[in-house]
């Protein structure tokens, strides 16, 4: 029949941002060893401090390697990773200071420009400043003069640290420590780039910030940082992207993600993770084990996490939130899809430490094909935290009889002054949902993403507008011929 | 003769394992409203979901023709496209979706069938305003989403507002008339009524005559077990509320008769 060919015509469609940028990179010799370190950290002239840091933490991982402590909780499979069979460095060549983006290696320009992000400043996006990674490097960062202008700092990581080394000295591992999972020390080692963004006191950043993360190079791992720092009553809305090219094989993507908000400030990350997923099979895909944690160390201060997470083969993260200052508040709103073979463990933490801290949970869970998906949420109430308040909902949809939904609720409640709420559903696309939209005329497939859409509704409308729509686009492609 | 809109031929079909529809003959010309009676378990919803395409109802014998068309080898959405809209029984809740949203997707959806270009969200507005107006939909009940936390009465005038916009050629109502009050009743059947015309075609599904009092058929047909056992004018229908429907089961099956 002719719709049942639609279906598989759209199913069989490549994943879009799957090609590969031909253009002469520079690698390290593939493997681990304390040489890699040094090698890194060299390749940045980054200071003495700073390798010593990436040295202990280097220490760390092989301790954690050797307990054979790589984690194991989450509700996903995979084969076993073998460090030592990657890359752990790579960038493209280029002058070595560029004193424009014209001088840009036009390739590059090029790709950034098929994943729409344009980078020339004729053409770049108005209102979002940009950084783009490519691979192990920051290749450019759009609006920096204008930003400056504002005191903000915005740009690569490795640039923040020769520039700003008190501020990313004051900061970095304050909130994820090297040594706080295996992930993280890995990271924590062989990390090449990143975004830093530091908002000074009382400024409210005028255009959104964001980072677009690629993966280029072939048997290369992605290992970058972030770390955002808003000072006393300043305020900053982030946002990053991510893709891949398509390849048999599995790469790793480890990276930490640091948010520290002060006295009154706010900080809103999101996240709109499209990593190349695999094919229908499970074969190739990127393997997302991310560490991101926000530390509301201020009074009044606020961190709002949104994810849509349509991509990646298997995705391990929880972005959280440490409520430490008093009537402080964390927010977690999360789309993530599994479709075919996708895997994903996601969630969250709410620490709540401060008295008056409120924390709001809200996840989606979507499952298509044969994915796998959990959502996994700590909610913890510390005894002096008088009257902190958490309302978690988490709702599941899947799509067929194959994929599955988890959740996995905790919850330590020490301070009985508290109110914490729990909420989950799970439901399946009803098949009469499907006729009464297409007995309307609505064809099966754009049926199914707006009742997808509509489940999602809450998240969606957290992410800025331009984002938003793009995103609602993605939940469609990531579910195109998942029903028939 | 004016245009035959639906012409079905010995139809039956079985859903949930059961042989539901034993052989149904029936012809909608345009301009001709009929209405379809019958007892709780005679197959009329089954009728009006193997007209629509509801996935679960197996055709196993018969034909139905759809202005000329073969309509069972359509796709739900094709024949809602080309002017086939069921109102439904129970309508179906989407959390999350508007319903201005949806109906603005469905109507943009049929317009491009017909190689009509889509309308945007103003000209949308303005047309679907009027349209609520006739049925008494208020402003409110199009910013949420399609039939969450809608009364019964607001789910059954929304579905009339949807035959509105979308002007199908062939109209089924399934029980539209079913929990409603006096008032919902006549609020109802006006929409009806506006959409009435010489290009289409209605089936109304009822269990009860009052309905009849507003909505006027040419014909009425009585459907037990399977089959349409009586056919007549609109008087039929008062003599069904006076006597019930166990006398009709002593006749002889019209289907029968005339399809065998």
């Amino acid at each position: 029949m002719a719709e049942s060919s639609e279906i598989e015509k759209l199913t069989s469609r490549e994943y879009e941002y799957g090609f590969v940028t031909a253009i002469e990179e520079e690698r390290i010799p593939k493997g681990l060893c304390e040489e890699t370190v040094r090698l890194i950290s060299a390749k940045k002239s980054e200071p003495a401090w700073l390798l010593d840091w990436r040295l202990k933490a280097f220490r760390r991982f092989l301790e954690l390697l050797a307990q054979e402590s790589e984690p194991t909780w989450a509700q996903v499979k995979y084969p076993r990773i073998d460090y030592q069979d990657m890359y752990y460095y790579a960038a493209p060549k280029q002058n070595a200071k560029l004193e424009s983006l014209d001088e840009v290696d036009p390739e590059l320009l090029k790709t950034y420009d098929r994943l729409g992000i344009p980078l020339l400043e004729q053409k770049r996006l108005a209102g979002v400043a940009v950084d783009a990674v490519f691979d192990s490097v920051s290749v450019a960062t759009t609006y920096k003069a204008e930003l400056e202008k504002h005191g903000i700092v915005f740009g690569s990581f490795s640039q923040a640290v020769l520039e700003h080394p008190e501020l990313v000295r004051q900061y970095l591992g304050s909130v994820v420590p090297y040594s706080d999972n295996f992930f993280a020390a890995l990271n924590s080692a062989v990390f090449s780039d990143g975004s830093f963004a530091y908002i000074p006191k009382g400024v409210r950043c005028p255009m959104e910030l964001s980072t677009y993360f690629r993966i280029n190079a072939q048997e290369t791992g992605q290992f970058e940082r972030t770390l955002i720092v808003a000072d006393e009553g300043a305020s900053v809305s982030y946002l990053e992207g991510c893709t891949a090219p398509r390849r048999d094989e599995n790469q790793l993507h480890a990276a930490v993600v640091e948010l520290v908000a002060l006295d009154d400030a706010s900080i809103k990350y999101s996240t709109v993770q499209n990593w190349y997923p695999g094919d229908k099979e499970g074969r190739g895909g990127i393997f997302n084990f991310v560490t991101k944690r926000g530390a509301c160390r201020g009074r009044r201060s606020k961190i709002s996490w949104t994810q849509v997470e349509t991509g990646s083969a298997i995705t391990w993260k929880y972005p959280s939130c440490i409520l430490q200052g008093d009537d402080s508040v964390g927010e977690f709103y999360s789309v993530a899809v599994t479709n075919h073979r996708q895997q994903a463990d996601t969630g969250t933490k709410m620490i709540h430490i401060g008295k008056n801290t409120r924390s709001t949970i809200v996840s989606k869970g979507i499952a298509a094909g044969h994915g796998q998906q959990a959502y996994r949420g700590l909610v913890r109430i510390g005894p002096k935290a008088h009257g902190a308040r958490n309302h978690s909902q988490c709702d599941s949809l899947l799509l067929g009889d194959q994929c599955a939904a988890h959740t996995f609720p905790y919850l330590e409640v020490k301070n009985a002054s508290a109110t914490v709420e729990h909420e989950a559903t799970t439901s399946r696309i009803g098949e009469d949902q499907l006729f009464y939209c297409r007995q309307r005329g609505l064809s099966e497939e754009d049926a199914v993403s707006m009742i997808v859409n509509g489940f999602c509704k809450e998240v969606l409308r957290e992410l800025p507008m331009e984002f938003a729509v793009e995103a609602q686009k993605l939940l469609g492609l990531s579910l195109e011929g998942s029903v028939g | 003769m004016k245009e035959a809109i639906l012409e079905i031929e010995g139809l039956e079909a079985e859903a949930g394992g059961k042989h539901i529809l034993r052989g149904i003959d029936l012809v909608l010309r345009a301009g001709e409203v009929h209405a379809l009676m019958g007892p709780n378990g005679s197959g009329k919803s089954t009728l009006a979901g193997a007209l629509a395409g509801r996935p679960g109802i197996a055709i196993t014998a018969g034909k139905v023709h759809y202005r000329g068309e073969d309509l069972l080898a359509l796709e739900p959405e094709e024949r809602a496209r080309r002017g086939v809209f069921l109102a439904f029984q129970y309508p179906v809740e989407i959390p999350g979706v508007s319903n201005n949203y949806f109906l603005k997707s469905a109507l943009n959806a049929v317009r491009a069938h017909r190689g009509e270009e889509p309308l945007d969200a103003m000209e949308f507005l303005s047309v679907v305003r009027e349209k609520a107006a006739l049925v008494e939909v208020p402003k409110d009940l199009l910013a949420r989403s399609v039939n969450e936390g809608f009364s019964g009465g607001e789910k059954k005038r929304n579905e009339v507002l949807q035959m509105l916009l979308l002007e199908p050629t062939l109209a089924v109502l399934d029980e539209t008339d079913s929990g409603l009050d006096i008032d919902a009743l006549r609020i109802v059947a006006n929409g009806v009524n506006a959409l009435r015309g010489e290009q289409r075609a209605m089936l109304v599904i009822t269990h009860y005559q009052r309905l009849l009092d507003y909505i006027v058929p040419d014909q009425v047909h009585v459907l037990t077990e399977g089959r349409i056992v009586k056919s007549g004018g609109k008087e039929l229908a008062l003599e069904l509320e006076e006597r019930g429907y166990s006398w009709l089961e002593q006749e002889p099956p019209r289907s029968e008769a005339s399809a065998r």
